[in-house]
């Protein structure tokens, strides 16, 4: 079973690195990107096949340490 | 005064802040290793600039987790003077001692210059040896110093005044273009609200010998240490106008 957790910055933060590939984007001749946002994707394998008892474990370790929800958002699913 | 300087793997503005405090400062300035669990005699905390856990992660974002930074709430809530400059004010903000978050800059580019600060109040340890509303000439060297907090932490930074260093021009004006990395209102260093920890990413430990071409950032230790002796603040007397 794997967590797969999602981790984008909030909206209201700068993003250069967002900014800077959808200017790359637009040179490359891609037309009609209008906004890109770089973030992180982590996998977390875990034991069992409980995804309901993982939630709420998976939730607090977002919200502690891999991701600072000053700045970032997360979501994450477990399959 | 006894400083604790803090040693996490990657951390490599330790060895310039015990020299500082010990040589210059005249005051005792030991290592302390992440794995310690206590502070032992120290007065006063630094937490040096790095790349502390290689800044996995986030920066400052494993380090909050060591068994030191435990004992340095415990000594911050208690009213211990605690400073963290570079990685070190990332770490703090990551640990929830300073509000707000540091995010990359916006330039993208890492940036290693002079910078000129100016230091809006006395009214701090860090900033009592220093005239209110002076620039100072301190260098910066960081790639993720661009200060972020939402509306109501920046409306209270401002209203407690809790901003201790801003990004200026020589003549002390907060433009865009004094501001190397996109900080919100050009912030470069704060304090928490009982004003006993302070946060900056500027590189005073750098700047505190003259024959090294700058001696500006010893006024922050000094300060620090009458602030530990208890002498009075001296401020300017107002000019009559």
């Amino acid at each position: 079973m794997k967590a797969k957790i999602v981790i984008t910055p909030k909206k209201a933060v700068l993003d250069p690195q967002g900014k800077t590939v959808q200017t790359a984007l637009e040179h490359m001749g891609y037309e009609g990107v209008n906004d890109v946002h770089v973030g992180k994707y982590l996998e977390i394998e875990l034991e069992g096949d409980d995804a309901e008892a993982w939630k709420p474990k998976i939730d607090e370790a977002c919200h502690k340490l891999l991701s600072n929800p000053v700045i970032e958002d997360y979501h994450f699913t477990i399959e | 005064m006894r400083f604790a300087v803090l040693q996490f793997p990657g951390s490599n503005c330790d060895q310039d802040c015990v020299h500082v405090l010990g040589n210059v400062l005249g005051q005792q300035a030991d290592y302390l290793w992440h794995k310690e669990e206590s502070l032992g005699d120290a007065d006063a905390v630094v937490v040096p600039g790095g790349f502390s856990y290689g800044d996995y992660l986030r920066t400052g974002s494993i380090a909050q987790f060591s068994p030191v930074m435990n004992a340095v709430k415990q000594f911050a809530d208690d009213g211990g003077l605690v400073i963290g400059i570079c990685n070190g004010f990332q770490i703090l903000c990551e640990t929830g001692l300073l509000p707000g978050a540091l995010v990359r800059n916006r330039s993208l580019q890492f940036r290693c210059e002079q910078v000129y600060l100016k230091v809006p109040t006395q009214d701090s340890p860090f900033t009592r040896e220093i005239e209110a509303g002076s620039v100072i000439r301190v260098p910066i060297a960081h790639g993720e110093g661009c200060y972020f907090a939402d509306d109501e932490s920046l409306a209270r930074l401002q209203s407690n005044d809790q901003i201790l260093f801003q990004y200026v021009t020589a003549d002390g004006e907060p433009t865009e273009e004094a501001n190397p990395n996109g900080s919100l209102l050009n912030i470069a260093g704060i304090c928490n609200e009982a004003r006993n920890v302070c946060g900056m990413m500027p590189h005073p430990e750098r700047a505190s010998e003259s024959i090294l071409g700058e001696d500006d950032g010893l006024r922050i230790f000094e300060g620090m240490l009458s602030h530990f002796e208890g002498k009075p603040v001296v401020t300017e007397p107002e000019q009559a106008v």
